[in-house]
């Protein structure tokens, strides 16, 4: 039943449009454009990335530029206080860092971490799923009960403690490799549930005619779960990765504040919380709470768009 | 019922002992015990010796066999960092852990529940939407930002509360000490509390509000209404207790986030716990501890996840029967 229906509408048809007007003319489009909530969380959302991606030519100063750094610029407030200097809006941390500069090139940390352990969570867990629900058996009762077993574990615990003790074992190693090391760890943490959606969906679409048909002729397993079943069950693993992101974005900024992430030399927004916390009682709150708020709203605006992917791949949920 | 309870054990050990085996694989390969303990002056005699009377020349199964021995006899080593027996560590901090979660889940139930209510209820009025938004704050907030807001307002600008610490506690028996009793025990536990018990408040109150709707939208709801029975009745009595089941799963499950996220309220508010005792164990490497940690959660997990089963076929008889009927259709 499905496979005629997947011809017509992916095979040479009357018109083949290009993959932007199509993706203009999708339902997922239209349902973006008609969700005042979406639309702005988008706009926030490639607000965040795009300060990130372009933190070099944004920032007005280079925070690791250790000669631009000024001692007699330190705890300098922000804008409109009294004491506060243009040149850096919104204020001073205690080596005379520029806070606005110091939260894009953390913004840009916290992503690509987000992104790089996400990433590595989906391709785990993706072929993990694959795997299980293609494979079946025995493969799929020890995969599974893996997954279960760290399921009742909650994830951030498990980066926690993986970072943790990776972190203490490699004691001497250069302070280059914690970023892998966090990405690791968080990556590690979130896998389980890429493989059980996606364990779930491949059981569906095992069984359904298309699958057979390229079984019959003669495709090998491997390749039908990657072309075949892959690109049908990607629709939840893209609402489970968003959401991921957000997740992933929190599990390093707690990981940085606890003092066990990124290391003060390459700091990410949790590493510049925790730098501004010992500062929070002499009243330079700015240091803390500016990059605060600047994680806050990527995550909020992330968590929103996942909200909302969520409901429009999946109409029947809401 | 008996049967179900052994077999839940009888799986929880295979994961109980690859938890051991990690922390023993820790102990084993992280960092050399006898040049810890020796010193740099010890000959290589001495080395030896001491290899052999730590029983580290024995076999690799010999060594787990031994360590798996040492771990139910409750001998966890000794801390690097601190010099003391890790078991020791562990007693004099689980009670502030375990008061501050307490508390902390409860809080969060006496306020998230009412608030479900409240909102599955009254659909559309403005407090609803006020809770809704608050609710949608309190998921996007990271629980150690929320700790830093809190003592920001109430303890650097207002003055009210206390930022660190514990307050003074009072000792109960030989182990047990608790900051109830004191008036200063009380201040110190209240932003602790909030920080950790806002994102399980808020997620109750969402989950209480969402099967809320679902069951007023059911019949017997409609049936309870067209006897003329009070709203209160209808709400409390038929509404909320068919709710109860995945409330209580959903609740006994984030008792564990609670106790994960204790680790970071802990060493927000600098809390003398458990978890602010594990933060300092892994920047200082220290090894005993990390691995007894490790044994410990697993086993509070395992038992979390245990007693939630429990409850959820307690609450709800009709699994059990639903458990055993494919049984007997084969």
């Amino acid at each position: 039943m499905s496979a005629p229906a997947t011809k017509a509408r992916g095979g040479i048809g009357a018109h083949s449009p290009g993959p932007i007007s199509r993706f203009l003319d999708s339902d997922l489009w239209y349902n973006f454009r008609r969700s005042p909530v979406a639309v702005i969380a988008g706009a926030v959302a490639f607000l965040c990335i795009a300060g990130a991606l372009f933190a070099p030519w944004l920032a007005p100063h280079d925070p690791f530029n250790l000669a631009s750094l000024s001692l007699s610029n330190s705890f300098l407030p922000p804008v409109p206080l009294a004491g506060s200097q243009w040149a850096f809006p919104l204020g001073t941390d205690d080596q005379g860092r520029d806070m606005l500069s110091a939260i894009l090139y953390g913004g840009r940390i916290s992503l690509v971490v987000g992104f790089c352990s996400v990433l590595f969570a989906a391709v785990v867990g993706v072929g993990t799923g694959l795997l299980a629900g293609y494979g079946g058996g025995v493969a799929d009762a020890v995969l599974m009960r893996i997954a279960d077993v760290q399921l009742t574990f909650p994830a951030i615990l498990i980066a926690l403690v993986v970072d943790g003790i990776i972190s203490a074992a490699l004691h001497q190693l250069h302070e280059a490799t914690e970023i892998y090391i966090i990405v690791f760890a968080i990556g590690i943490s979130n896998w389980p549930q890429f493989a059980r959606t996606v364990r779930g969906s491949t059981l569906v679409e095992r069984g359904k005619d298309y699958v057979m048909a390229a079984r019959v002729i003669g495709i090998s397993g491997p390749r039908i779960m990657l072309t075949h079943i892959l690109p049908n069950v990607l629709g939840p693993v893209l609402v489970i990765a968003t959401i991921n992101l957000a997740v992933a974005i929190v599990t390093e900024a707690t990981l940085s504040f606890l003092g066990v992430g990124l290391p003060p030399t390459n700091p990410s927004l949790g590493t510049l919380i925790n730098n501004g916390n010992a500062y929070l009682f002499s009243g330079q709150w700015w240091i803390t709470i500016f990059p605060g708020l600047a994680l806050v709203i990527m995550v909020l605006s992330i968590n929103l768009l996942g909200d909302w992917l969520r409901d429009a791949l999946n109409p029947r949920l809401s | 019922m008996a049967g179900f309870i052994l077999a839940r054990v009888l799986q929880a050990i295979p994961v109980l002992l690859v938890v051991c085996f990690l922390a023993f694989l820790l102990f084993a390969f992280v960092g050399d015990p006898v040049a810890i303990m020796a010193g740099q002056d010890a000959t290589l005699a001495q080395r030896i010796a001491l290899r052999h009377a730590l029983g580290l020349d024995k076999p690799f199964y010999v060594q787990f066999v031994l360590y798996l021995g040492r771990i139910l006899h409750g001998d966890f080593g000794l801390s690097y960092r601190l010099g003391e027996p890790v078991l020791q560590l562990f007693a004099a901090r689980l009670p502030a852990t375990i008061e501050l979660s307490v508390t902390s889940a409860l809080l969060a139930l006496a306020v998230g529940v009412p608030m479900g209510v409240y909102t599955g209820i009254h659909r559309n009025s403005w407090l609803s939407r006020a809770f809704l938004t608050f609710s949608l704050i309190g998921v996007s907030l990271p629980t150690f930002l929320i700790g830093i807001l809190l003592i920001l307002v109430f303890s650097v600008w207002l003055g009210w509360l206390p930022s660190f610490g514990r307050g003074s506690v009072v000792h109960i028996g030989h182990f047990w000490t608790t900051g109830f009793l004191t008036p200063s025990g009380l201040k110190a536990l209240i932003l602790p509390a909030i920080t950790l018990g806002l994102f399980q408040m808020t997620l109750i109150m969402r989950l209480v509000r969402a099967e809320m709707l679902e069951v007023l939208r059911s019949d017997f709801i409609r049936f309870a209404r067209a006897r003329g029975l009070p709203n209160r009745m209808i709400y409390f009595g038929h509404a909320l207790r068919n709710t109860l089941v995945p409330v209580i799963t959903i609740t006994g499950l984030q008792l564990g986030q609670i106790i994960a996220f204790s680790i970071v309220t802990e060493t927000v508010f600098q809390w003398p716990g458990v978890g602010f005792l594990f933060v300092q164990s892994i920047t200082a490497a220290d090894i005993p501890v990390l691995s007894a940690y490790l044994i410990l959660m697993a086993s509070v997990f395992v038992l979390i996840n245990l007693v939630v089963d429990l409850l959820y076929y307690a609450v709800d008889p009709r699994l059990g029967i639903e458990r055993r009927r494919p049984a007997a259709a084969q």
